[in-house]
C-alpha cells in the first residue's frame, strides 16, 4: 500500500513538472498554427518588409512596427543602461550600509510598480514635457513620441539592470579590488578598471534582460508612443510598437486582419526567443 | 604604504571610509574624481526618478480618493473601483489556486525526486526560463486563442485566471525550488532515520520548513497578477462589474485604470485608482521582503 502511494506521488510530481513543457508547447502550437498561415498568405517578404499597414485595404506590412519596437528599445537602452549600471556600481561599491538599506528596497519597489502606472506617469508627466520640448524646438508634435516612449522604457528597465548588475559586481572576489588598491590605484580606479571588467558578463546579461523587458512592454508604450502605424519619422514623432499593434487592433479585427495581428505576435515571440537564447549563452559564460 | 593600503581595504568592509580617506588626493586624480561624479550622478537620477514617480502619483491621487469610489455598484457617475477590486481578488485567488499546487509539485520533483543530470530536469528548467521571458501580451494572445476561442470559454474570469496562472508558474516554481534547496539535508536524513518514507519526509519535514520561501514567491506572483493588464484585456475582458459566475467577464483594477484613462472622462478617478494600485503593490512587496528577510535570518 505504502509502496503504491510513494510510486503514485512520484508520478504525480513528474507530471506536474511537465506542466511547463506542456504550456510552452501549447503556446507555440496555437501561435504558429494561427500566425504562420497568415504570413504565408500575405507573403513573408511583404509581411516583414512591407512599409504600409492598412488593414482596410488588406495591406499588411509590419516593418514600421518592427522599426518602432527596435528604435524605442534602443532608446531605452541608451538612456537606461548607463544610469542603471552606474547606479549598480554605486550600490555595490560606493554606498554606505545605512544608505543601502534605504536604496535597495526602493529599487525593488521600482521593479514592482505595474506597467499601467508607469504608463499613466508617462502620460501625465513625460508627454506634456515632450510637447513643450517640441514646441520650443519648433518641431511640433503632440508629445506622444518615440522620445517619450524611450525615456519611459529607460526608466522601466532601470530596476532590472540595477539588480542583476549589482549582484554580478558583488560576486567579484574582494581580492581583485584589494589587488588594485595594493598597486596604488584609487578606490574608483580599482572599482572601474578591475572589478567592473571582471563582472562584464553579468552586466551584459542585465542589458539583455532589459532589452527583453523593453521590447515586450505593452501598456506603457501604448499610452505614450502615439501609435501611428507609419515608418518612424523622427524623435518627436509618434511610432507604434509590435506590442501596441496587437493590443490596439485585436479588439475589432476579423479574418486576415486578425491573423496578421497574431502573426505580429509570432514575430514578437521570435524576437524574445532570440533574446532568451543570447541570455542563456551569456549565463553559461558566467558559470564557466 | 602599499601594505598599509591593502590592509585598510581588507579591514574596512564599509567602503565609504576608504573612499573618504582619498578625498584629499582627488585634486591630483582627475579621473577618479570624474568617476565618482558620474556614479553619484547616476544614483541621484535613479532616486530622483523614483521620488518623482511615487510622489507625483501620491500628490495628484490622494485628494481624489473619495468614499463614492468605493461604492458597491459601478456607474458612470461614481466610477467606483469596488467591483474591479473584487474582480482583482477573485482573479488572484483563482490564479493562485491553479498555479501554486502545480508550481510546488513540479519544484518538489525538481528538488527532491529528480536525479542529478536528468535530461527532463534541464528541459523543464529551460522551458521555465523561456516562459518567464515571454511578454504578457503574448500570453494574452495565447489565452485569447486557446481558452477564449478554442475551448469556447469566451471573455471570462476563468480564462483570465488560467492565462495568468501559466504566467506566474515559472516564478512560483523557481522560488519554491530555491526554498527547498535551502532546507538542510540533515532534516531529510533525520526523517529517513526515524523510518519515514520519502513522501512523508517531503510533506511533513521539507515543505513546512520551506514555507517562508514559498510564501515570498507567492506574494511576488500576487504582485504580478495585481499589476497585469496586457494579458487580461483579451482574456478576462473589460466589463465594469462583478460577474455572476466565473464564466462572466470582469475587469481587474489595472484594466479598470486603463479603461478610465482611454475613455479620458474621469482623469481624477484614474489618479485615485493609480494610488490604490500603488499602495497595494507596495504593501505586497513589503510583505514579500519581510518574509525573505525572515528566511535569511533562519
Amino acid at each position: 500500500m505504502n509502496h503504491i502511494k510513494e510510486k503514485g506521488a512520484s508520478i504525480l510530481f513528474l507530471l506536474a513538472a511537465c506542466a511547463c513543457i506542456l504550456a510552452i508547447v501549447l503556446i507555440c502550437l496555437f501561435l504558429f498554427a494561427n500566425g504562420i498561415p497568415a504570413i504565408a498568405k500575405i507573403g513573408p517578404l511583404n509581411f516583414l518588409l512591407g512599409r504600409e499597414w492598412k488593414p482596410g485595404n488588406d495591406i499588411y506590412g509590419i516593418l514600421p512596427m518592427i522599426l518602432g519596437s527596435v528604435s524605442v528599445t534602443a532608446g531605452a537602452i541608451l538612456l537606461g543602461v548607463p544610469v542603471g549600471v552606474l547606479s549598480a556600481i554605486f550600490l555595490a561599491k560606493f554606498c554606505p550600509k545605512p544608505l543601502h538599506k534605504v536604496l535597495s528596497p526602493m529599487v525593488e519597489l521600482l521593479a514592482g510598480i505595474p506597467s499601467i502606472v508607469y504608463g499613466f506617469f508617462g502620460l501625465v508627466v513625460l508627454v506634456p514635457a515632450a510637447r513643450k520640448l517640441g514646441i520650443s524646438l519648433g518641431m511640433g508634435g503632440n508629445g506622444s513620441s518615440m522620445l517619450t516612449a524611450s525615456v519611459l522604457l529607460g526608466i522601466m528597465i532601470l530596476p532590472t539592470i540595477i539588480t542583476v548588475s549589482e549582484s554580478s559586481v558583488r560576486a567579484v572576489p574582494d581580492s581583485y579590488y584589494e589587488g588594485g588598491i595594493a598597486l596604488g590605484a584609487t578606490h574608483e580606479k580599482s572599482v572601474f578598471f578591475i572589478v567592473v571588467p571582471a563582472a562584464k558578463s553579468g552586466v551584459y546579461s542585465s542589458i539583455v534582460l532589459g532589452v527583453g523587458r523593453a521590447i515586450g512592454e505593452t501598456m506603457a508604450v501604448v499610452m505614450v508612443a502615439g501609435n501611428q502605424a507609419r515608418m518612424p519619422a523622427g524623435l518627436l514623432k509618434g511610432i507604434r510598437s509590435l506590442t501596441a499593434n496587437i493590443v490596439i487592433e485585436m479588439g475589432y479585427a476579423t479574418d486576415l486582419h486578425r491573423e496578421a495581428l497574431i502573426a505580429t505576435g509570432v514575430i514578437l515571440f521570435m524576437f524574445i526567443l532570440t533574446i532568451n537564447l543570447v541570455f542563456s549563452v551569456l549565463r553559461k559564460r558566467v558559470k564557466s | 604604504m602599499n601594505g598599509q593600503m591593502s590592509a585598510r581595504g581588507r579591514l574596512l568592509t564599509d567602503k565609504t571610509k576608504s573612499s573618504r580617506g582619498h578625498t584629499r588626493s582627488y585634486r591630483n586624480q582627475p579621473l577618479s574624481a570624474f568617476l565618482l561624479c558620474v556614479t553619484v550622478t547616476a544614483i541621484v537620477i535613479t532616486v530622483g526618478v523614483f521620488l518623482l514617480l511615487i510622489g507625483y502619483i501620491l500628490v495628484k491621487g490622494l485628494p481624489h480618493i473619495t468614499l463614492s469610489l468605493f461604492a458597491f455598484e459601478y456607474n458612470s457617475e461614481n466610477v467606483s473601483l469596488f467591483p474591479a477590486l473584487v474582480n482583482t481578488l477573485t482573479m488572484t485567488l483563482l490564479s493562485l489556486l491553479i498555479a501554486v499546487p502545480l508550481g510546488i509539485c513540479s519544484a518538489v520533483y525538481l528538488a527532491e525526486y529528480a536525479k542529478r543530470g536528468n535530461w527532463l530536469v534541464s528541459i523543464v528548467r529551460m522551458t521555465a526560463e523561456t516562459l518567464s521571458g515571454i511578454p504578457s501580451i503574448v500570453y494574452g494572445l495565447f489565452g485569447l486563442l486557446f481558452f477564449v476561442t478554442a475551448l469556447g470559454w469566451g471573455y471570462s474570469i476563468l480564462a483570465g485566471a488560467f492565462t495568468l496562472s501559466i504566467m506566474i508558474l515559472p516564478l512560483i516554481m523557481r522560488t519554491t525550488e530555491e526554498a527547498l534547496e535551502s532546507v538542510p539535508d540533515t532534516y531529510r536524513e533525520a526523517s529517513f532515520g526515524l523510518g519515514a518514507g520519502k513522501l512523508r519526509t517531503v510533506f511533513r519535514v521539507v515543505l513546512p520548513s520551506a514555507v517562508p520561501g514559498i510564501l515570498a514567491g507567492v506574494i511576488l506572483a500576487i504582485g504580478r497578477i495585481v499589476g497585469e493588464t496586457a494579458a487580461l484585456i483579451y482574456t478576462a475582458g473589460t466589463v465594469a462589474g462583478i460577474p455572476g459566475n466565473l464564466m462572466g467577464s470582469g475587469r481587474t483594477l489595472a484594466i479598470h485604470m486603463y479603461a478610465l484613462q482611454s475613455e479620458g472622462m474621469h482623469i481624477e478617478a484614474s489618479y485615485a485608482t493609480a494610488v490604490v494600485l500603488q499602495i497595494m503593490v507596495v504593501g505586497i512587496n513589503a510583505l514579500s521582503g519581510f518574509l525573505a528577510r525572515k528566511i535569511a535570518k533562519g
